[in-house]
């Protein structure tokens, strides 16, 4: 194997590459159960049988959708230990207790209670059947929250100590309590789920957009698109604050990874600006083409625009993050929740004079606006996941170290292609899917189909 | 109770229960084929419709508590075995879209692919969970290190095959029992002829697997020495077998499936034995072998676990049995179904 394709370099590639697939589909399953939880919660209130059809339009869509979250969340399982054994055997200690918990807690909450959200209607009093909504979206949060905790104590490992020495180290728990709340964790979640809920909301605006202009199906799609147009709002300005107060914490947790966020090479004297655009160059260590707010990055870490920032030198070389995909899929991330809180606040103003609707350019744009908060839950990550390394756990285990070593390259270079064709292949199928299920529309499911058809 | 064998018999309840509910609905897989028509195809997928997708979060839970209280059995067995659990990925994977994406869309090539991608995949995921319980009583060649020195070729021994191979055959006889519980009228004779099939077929596999694995693999039963009353499982699972043909001709399918239940609990609780007081042997040396103590967590952690089990199991058990109370009696197609 040439150099380029080490096992290290495949190992992180196909993480990347299954992570990545499998995160199109539990967003949407946290995003869209809460919205469930409030179409189904209106009809209850309401009785308004036009609310049953959207709820069940909607149950539709989630149960495709699900299932491909299963599918893929298994091999995220998995790959701890065939791709990483060597830092699974590192962090079973404590990596493991929240895995449990996400099992035990939550995953079989969701997927019990998912079977009566689906199929359920006509075996259980309406009541039940809210309350199982309720509880698939409860378990999908929960899941989110117990993988997100494993995630944020790589981040900023607290509550252990090390016992053994070298390849044979270990870090073992103190203190579970100080493990789950450890410094990263709670604002983590926060911006996480935050995240989840623009998925939801912006992909129901986006299938009620297409009705609206289609003249399809009206009343279903416009009382969905107020609803998730609520949500989508309040979380678009959700998503700003918490980022900040997450960017907020990574200046003090990992300050590497801020200064690669935000393209900071030299701490200095002075304050440290904050760059609106510009292409970071790792040589010349610093940021090309730049537009800048002077002082505004000191501004944001210290509320004043002239205290110095941590930069990018006051690291070795070998423990700076790679700052070109840190800097773009950060500021891709924030340019994108700019977009979306400007699109869902004009329409809220338009949706008051009674011109949303009738506001085709608006409506088009929406139909789009799916990949807004999609391209941001994954730039999201990357800037995460990147902006970490060269660290697998940070401060404690370098990547490399982490890798299997029963593996070899070619063995996974054979199963990325084989995940690679698998996926293309599924996600055209769900494409597929979600796009028959949207053309057939809310009145398909209304009516009695004939068995057999 | 010593905390280590607390989670080893933890794990070995999680993997029972997966083997007991997940068995059903890959058995179903398995047998997919015999459904010719389109409606006897969809009776035959909405009979686990809801249940599949809860049964496979044991599988989830078992590797998340495997991971977390064994985290060296766990990193050696799943690198170990990378191909055979890339492969029964990439077969969990098609067999849940399958089931999912198959109704979706009226089209005749759309659904002959995902009629055959579930049956493949049940068929290929089942034989290799018995691939790996059949090397795990074997014995894979690990090293002082922990580390799994073997090569690919080293899993695929005929003993491993064999135990894939009863693996199926199990399956298939759980899910044409649960087949014949679920359904009614013509398909329900035709499920009950298959059933005397897959059973003939179980009951030869199980003894000339009990046979060869006495011969080829003797110390498998070095716990009984010790511990005569563990016995008691041998006759347990006997009779459990003894009792599926039993109940089948006094028409109570329901204490069939239960029987059939009761065989699965009992290959889980012999497989432990048999493996116990390690969860991978090495064939290189007993002395590498992962055992319950060199290869666990820190008692803290495992301590923590057990307060989290038993917090979260009652719960567990109880949502599980609301949602086979819910979808009980015979399958009804309806505009929910698939």
């Amino acid at each position: 194997m040439t150099e380029f394709l080490s096992t290290e370099i495949l190992a992180r590639l196909q993480f990347a590459l299954t992570i990545m697939f499998h995160y199109l589909f539990p967003p949407l399953s946290i995003g869209l159960g809460l919205l469930l939880v409030f179409m189904e919660g209106i009809y209850l209130k309401t009785k308004n049988p036009i609310y049953e059809k959207i709820t069940k339009f909607w149950v539709k869509i989630y149960a495709a959708n699900f299932a491909m979250g299963v599918a893929t969340g298994l091999v995220m399982e998995f790959q701890f230990g065939t791709n990483w054994a060597t830092y699974s055997r590192f962090v079973g200690d404590i990596f493991g207790s929240a895995l449990a918990s996400e099992g035990i807690f939550a995953f079989f909450l969701e997927s019990g209670f998912l079977a009566i959200l689906v199929f359920g209607w006509d075996r259980v009093s309406p009541k039940v059947h809210f309350f199982s909504t309720l509880m698939v979206a409860l378990g999908s949060v929960g899941s989110a929250v117990w993988i997100i905790i494993a995630n944020a104590w790589m981040q900023s490992p607290t509550g252990f100590h090390l016992v053994g020495e070298g390849m044979q180290q270990k870090a073992v728990i103190d203190d579970f309590w100080a493990m789950v709340f450890n410094p990263s964790s709670v604002r983590m979640i926060v911006h996480a789920i935050i995240g989840c809920w623009l998925m939801g909301a912006f992909f129901v605006m986006s299938i009620c957009a297409y009705y609206i202009i289609q003249k399809k199906h009206l009343e279903v799609a416009k009382k969905s698109f107020v609803i998730a147009l609520l949500l989508g709002f309040t979380a678009s300005l959700l998503a700003a604050s918490s980022g900040h107060f997450l960017a907020d914490r990574i200046a003090i947790t990992q300050p590497a990874k801020l200064a690669a966020m935000e393209g900071h090479f030299s701490t200095g004297t002075g304050g440290a600006p904050l760059y609106l655009f510009g292409i970071p160059n790792s040589e010349k260590e610093k940021v090309e083409y730049g537009i800048k707010i002077p002082g505004g990055l000191s501004f944001l870490v210290h509320w004043n625009f002239s205290s110095p920032v941590i930069g990018l030198d006051q690291f070795k070389k070998e423990d700076r993050p790679p700052v070109g995909i840190t800097f773009f899929s950060y500021h891709l991330m924030i340019s994108l929740g700019v977009y979306m809180l400007f699109i869902t606040t004009l329409s809220l103003i338009l949706l008051k004079k009674k011109k949303l609707f009738e506001t085709k350019w608006i409506m088009k744009l929406y139909c789009v606006s799916i990949l807004a908060p999609i391209l941001a839950n994954q730039a999201g990550w990357v800037a995460t996941e990147v902006g970490r390394q060269p660290w697998i756990v940070y401060g404690l285990m370098r990547t490399p170290d982490g890798l299997s070593k029963a593996v070899k390259a070619d063995q996974i270079l054979f199963s990325i292609i084989v995940f690679a064709f698998i996926y293309i292949l599924l996600f055209m199928a769900y494409i597929f899917v979600i796009h028959n299920k949207i053309k057939h529309g809310p009145d398909e499911i209304m009516q009695n189909k004939k068995i057999g058809a | 109770m010593d905390i280590h064998i607390f989670w080893f018999i933890m794990l070995g309840i999680l993997l029972a229960g997966y083997a007991v509910l997940d068995g059903f609905d890959l058995g179903v897989g398995i047998l997919y084929p015999l459904a010719k028509t389109e409606e006897e195809k969809r009776l035959f997928l909405n009979s686990i419709g809801p249940f599949w997708d809860g049964n496979e979060v044991w599988l989830v839970t078992f590797g998340g508590a495997l991971f977390a209280a064994f985290p060296d059995a766990y990193a050696t067995a799943f690198s170990g075995f990378y191909t055979p659990f890339m492969l029964l990925l990439w077969a969990l994977i098609f067999r849940a879209v399958s089931i999912e994406f198959r109704s979706k869309y009226h089209s005749n090539i759309w659904k002959n692919t995902w009629d055959w991608s579930f049956c493949f995949a049940s068929i290929l995921a089942t034989f290799l969970f018995g691939i790996a319980v059949g090397n795990c009583l074997k014995g894979i060649p690990v090293g002082e290190d922990k580390e799994f020195s073997g090569v690919l070729a080293d899993l695929l021994n005929p003993y491993a095959i064999t135990i894939g191979i009863l693996a199926v055959s199990t399956f298939a006889m759980h899910g044409s029992i649960f087949l014949y519980l679920k359904l009614e009228g013509e398909i329900k004779e035709k499920v009950y002829k298959w059933l005397w099939h897959t059973f003939g077929c179980f009951v030869v596999c199980y003894i000339f697997c009990t046979i060869y694995t006495l011969v080829s693999i003797p110390h498998v039963i070095h716990n009984f020495e010790e511990y005569p009353w563990l016995w008691f499982i041998v006759v347990l699972n006997v009779l459990a077998i003894g009792n599926i043909p039993r109940a089948l001709f006094l028409g109570k399918p329901g204490y069939a499936f239960l029987s059939s239940s009761a065989t699965l609990i009992a290959f889980t609780a012999l497989f432990g034995v048999a493996l116990f007081p390690n969860l991978i042997t090495s064939s290189l040396s007993p002395e590498y072998s992962l055992s319950i103590y060199n290869a666990s967590s820190s008692e803290k952690t495992l301590n923590l676990m057990k307060i989290i089990a038993f917090l979260g199991m009652p719960f567990v058990i109880t949502y599980t049995l609301i949602i086979y109370w819910v979808f009980r009696g015979k399958v009804k197609l309806g505009k929910f179904s698939y």
